[in-house]
């Protein structure tokens, strides 16, 4: 007779793995890829493809070098590939897009034991390496459609550096120079949506995150519409501030997090030197979010009242 | 009354259902040659065999008594004779003895059974502790002993569990379904001898009929609520069925009866119902057999001592089964050895071809917080791991992981796959050896 397995309880699963959830994530950045293209024409591809593979062969080459297993088919190194060249010009020489991917990969994921285990998301962190060290490459901006023009093509300022001139209906669709995924806020509305009844994400931080920016943008006299829709807020708040690893676990600390992106954002946007602030203000709210989890852990089940009787 | 909605519910996570049994009738299954019955089926002290190798017993026939409180006397489940009395232990790694009967298939009962007298309260406690009634939900705890109060008038309120929560089992539905008469009986008892003024039966959205039946027979019982709850897992769980119910949230390390409250399995008052008109002790139990092992999934009702074997081959395999579970894949226990009979609290025997878990790899946990949400006491169980991890009893304490209820939500909902209810166990006992210092 064959013997029987005995393992502790519970003997089912739910089928949601880590690796299922991350393809999630890349199905829901799908809609923001196919708007790169259209916008910004093959080169976005290009600069996409160069990214994935890269981060891809990075965590594959660290993990081998540190004899770890192989974490590359949880599809998390696809994530931080394409969410680092969404948030890079179309311009970016190769190289200095693979430098990010390593900085991202090899520097703040993996030097800190893999996937969980990073203190900051690496696409952003990737992203503002490359920002403070290649800053003429990393603000080169085209504007769109730059590829069907026959003349030469010169570099022109992003609607939050000259917000006057933003069309509203122009910021919603993309149709602005930016970053490669960033500059349709339609197209990662539908992701976030999609990943909202997917249920991989709550709907918390990107809510509070967006809101904070909208209300405050209001109350600094700018225009609330086209702040939440320019820059990389949609792209930081629905893909990058919802990073599991480095967002708190609590609803209630998911509120602050996203509060605090939210007021750092419109801050540096208003108040600072540079025109953009979603990677900083992520950047930040991610170093803090050990200590907003631990101010917000939840109340375990009829633990008040026994306080207040004791 | 009409049936009373429950939007409230304390967290969870949604579990398949795979409740393929509920319209099949249980049927009786008496064809077993050796019936074999644990000296130790409930929560609480082991009874002592009373009878002798050789000696002729007859069904309800006590062979088991113990002299402390916290236990259950345990009754023969068949006529024969007492084969051998062998060394025994517990799925819970507890010593005790085995009684094995010769079952000579005349089922002739004991000449002492007769319809119980109850005038009061003390003698219908006295009656269900000689019945040997413990919990048939799940923990076994001794039922004589949760109706034993110092102070009776605390209790105003009955909650009935239900729920079944659990995929697969549909054995308390039927108990609903066949034997609704007894059901109602039984809680009119408890109800009578304890002063209890109102009646919650608990049940899941997913059982219509049970919940339409009941409503019905009740209809004209202004106490009696019949309640339909969310479908999540863990409902029936003692704290989470009563919180769904009544709105009462007992608070961390008391009871259900500093609120007030009295929860009790529908098979339990079922079999309380029954009990007070022939007075026969517990001997039988319905079980849900099910599992894709198994050919004929059914409800059977066996007597208890009925080695799983016997049940396997009555309800036919359509291959060797890898993994055979007492009770529900979320909480059952797997079992060794196909000859571990049926017990007093079992509910269910599921016989798997392959061991669902056993393809997913455990892997980092990537923080998404699905245990902390899942968890119906709020628990932190990523947390909870990392504390044990560092063997930090304090922290642990901190965390309250006292209070897990070993639900298994979190490691169901693990999407790394991490094995984090069976952490929280050990983290448990750890954290109770190294706290007591304090």
């Amino acid at each position: 007779m064959e013997k029987l397995i005995v393992t502790p309880s519970p003997h089912i699963s739910s089928s949601r793995t880590t690796a299922t959830i991350m393809r999630d994530v890349v199905i829901a950045l799908i809609p923001a890829l196919i708007a790169s293209v259209i916008f910004f024409g093959l080169r976005a591809l290009l600069v996409e493809a160069v990214c994935v593979i890269s981060c891809v062969a990075f965590e594959y080459a660290s993990r081998r070098v540190m004899k770890r297993d192989n974490t590359i088919s949880d599809w998390s190194a696809v994530v931080t590939g394409l969410l680092l060249a969404f948030n890079l010009p179309v311009s970016i020489p190769i190289w200095v897009a693979i430098i990010g991917c390593f900085a991202a990969i090899v520097i703040v994921k993996q030097l800190f034991g893999g996937i969980g285990q990073n203190f900051a998301n690496p696409a952003i962190t990737g992203r503002i390496i490359l920002f403070v060290s290649f800053a003429s490459h990393m603000t080169n901006w085209l504007p769109p459609f730059f590829y069907k023009s026959d003349v030469d093509v010169v570099s022109i300022a992003t609607p939050l550096t000259d917000m006057a001139s933003a069309n509203t209906l122009d910021l919603f669709l993309g149709n602005v120079p930016g970053c490669l995924g960033e500059t349709s806020a339609l197209a990662l509305l539908l992701g976030g949506i999609y990943l909202v009844v997917r249920r991989v994400i709550s709907p918390t931080i990107p809510l509070v995150y967006i809101g904070t920016v909208f209300v405050l943008a209001f109350c600094f006299g700018q225009n609330p519409v086209d702040q939440i829709f320019a820059g990389g807020l949609m792209i930081g708040a629905i893909f990058m501030a919802t990073d599991y690893a480095t967002s708190p676990m609590t609803t209630k600390g998911k509120i602050i997090f996203g509060f605090g992106c939210g007021l750092i954002t419109i801050c540096i946007r208003v108040f600072g030197n540079y025109p953009e602030g979603t990677s900083f203000a992520i950047l930040f709210m991610n170093i803090v979010c050990p200590l907003i989890d631990r101010y917000t852990k939840s109340k375990p089940f009829g633990i008040q009242k026994q306080q207040k009787g004791a | 009354m009409a049936i009373m909605q429950s939007n409230r519910s304390l967290k969870g996570v949604v579990v398949p259902h795979h409740k393929h049994t509920e319209d099949t009738e249980s049927v009786m299954f008496q064809d077993i040659d050796e019936i074999c019955i644990p000296m130790l089926q409930h929560m609480g002290a082991p009874c002592t065999p009373i009878v002798k190798v050789g000696e002729q017993v007859t069904v309800g026939q006590k062979i088991g008594e113990s002299e402390q409180f916290l236990s259950a006397p345990i009754h023969s489940s068949c006529s024969g004779t007492v084969k051998r009395i062998d060394e025994y232990m517990t799925a819970a790694g507890v010593k005790t003895h085995l009684v094995i009967i010769a079952n000579d298939h005349q089922y002739q009962v004991s000449s002492e059974i007769q319809k119980p007298q109850i005038h009061d309260y003390q003698s219908f406690v006295d009656v269900v502790r000689e019945s040997g009634l413990v919990g048939l939900g799940g923990a076994g705890f001794p039922v004589h002993v949760k109706l034993s109060y110092k102070d009776i008038d605390r209790i105003q309120k009955l909650v009935i569990n239900a729920a079944e929560c659990e995929p697969f089992i549909t054995a308390d539905y039927r108990e609903c379904i066949e034997n609704t008469q007894n059901v109602l009986d039984g809680i009119e008892a408890v109800c009578k001898y304890l002063n209890i003024s109102d009646v919650y039966f608990g049940i899941e959205a997913n059982k219509p009929k049970a919940l339409e039946l009941l409503d019905q027979k009740t209809a004209n019982l202004p106490h009696f609520h019949v309640v339909r709850l969310k479908q999540l897992y863990p409902q029936g769980a003692e704290k989470s069925i009563i919180y769904a119910t009544t709105g009462i949230a007992v608070p961390s390390g008391k009871l259900p009866a500093d609120c007030g409250v009295l929860v009790m399995n529908v098979s339990s008052v079922g079999f309380i119902g029954s009990l007070l008109k022939n007075g026969m002790p517990l001997t039988l139990k319905r079980i849900t057999v099910d599992g894709d092992a198994i050919k004929h999934p059914k409800n059977l009702i066996v007597p208890i001592g009925t080695p799983i074997q016997d049940i396997l081959d009555h309800c036919e395999m359509n291959t060797t089964p890898k993994k055979v579970l007492m009770g529900g894949p979320m909480m059952g226990i797997a079992v060794s050895d196909l000859q571990t009979p049926i017990i007093k609290n079992n509910n269910a025997i599921l016989a798997f071809s392959e061991n669902e878990i056993e393809p997913y790899k455990t892997t980092s946990c990537i923080r998404c917080g699905r245990c902390v949400a899942g968890c119906p006491m709020n628990l932190m169980p990523t947390m909870l791991e990392k504390a044990y991890d560092r063997r930090d009893a304090e922290e642990l304490n901190e965390l309250q992981i006292n209070l897990c209820i070993n639900c298994g939500c979190c490691s169901y909902t693990c999407p790394a796959k991490r094995q984090l209810a069976q952490k929280n166990q050990l983290a448990k006992a750890f954290a109770r050896k190294h706290s007591s210092v304090k």
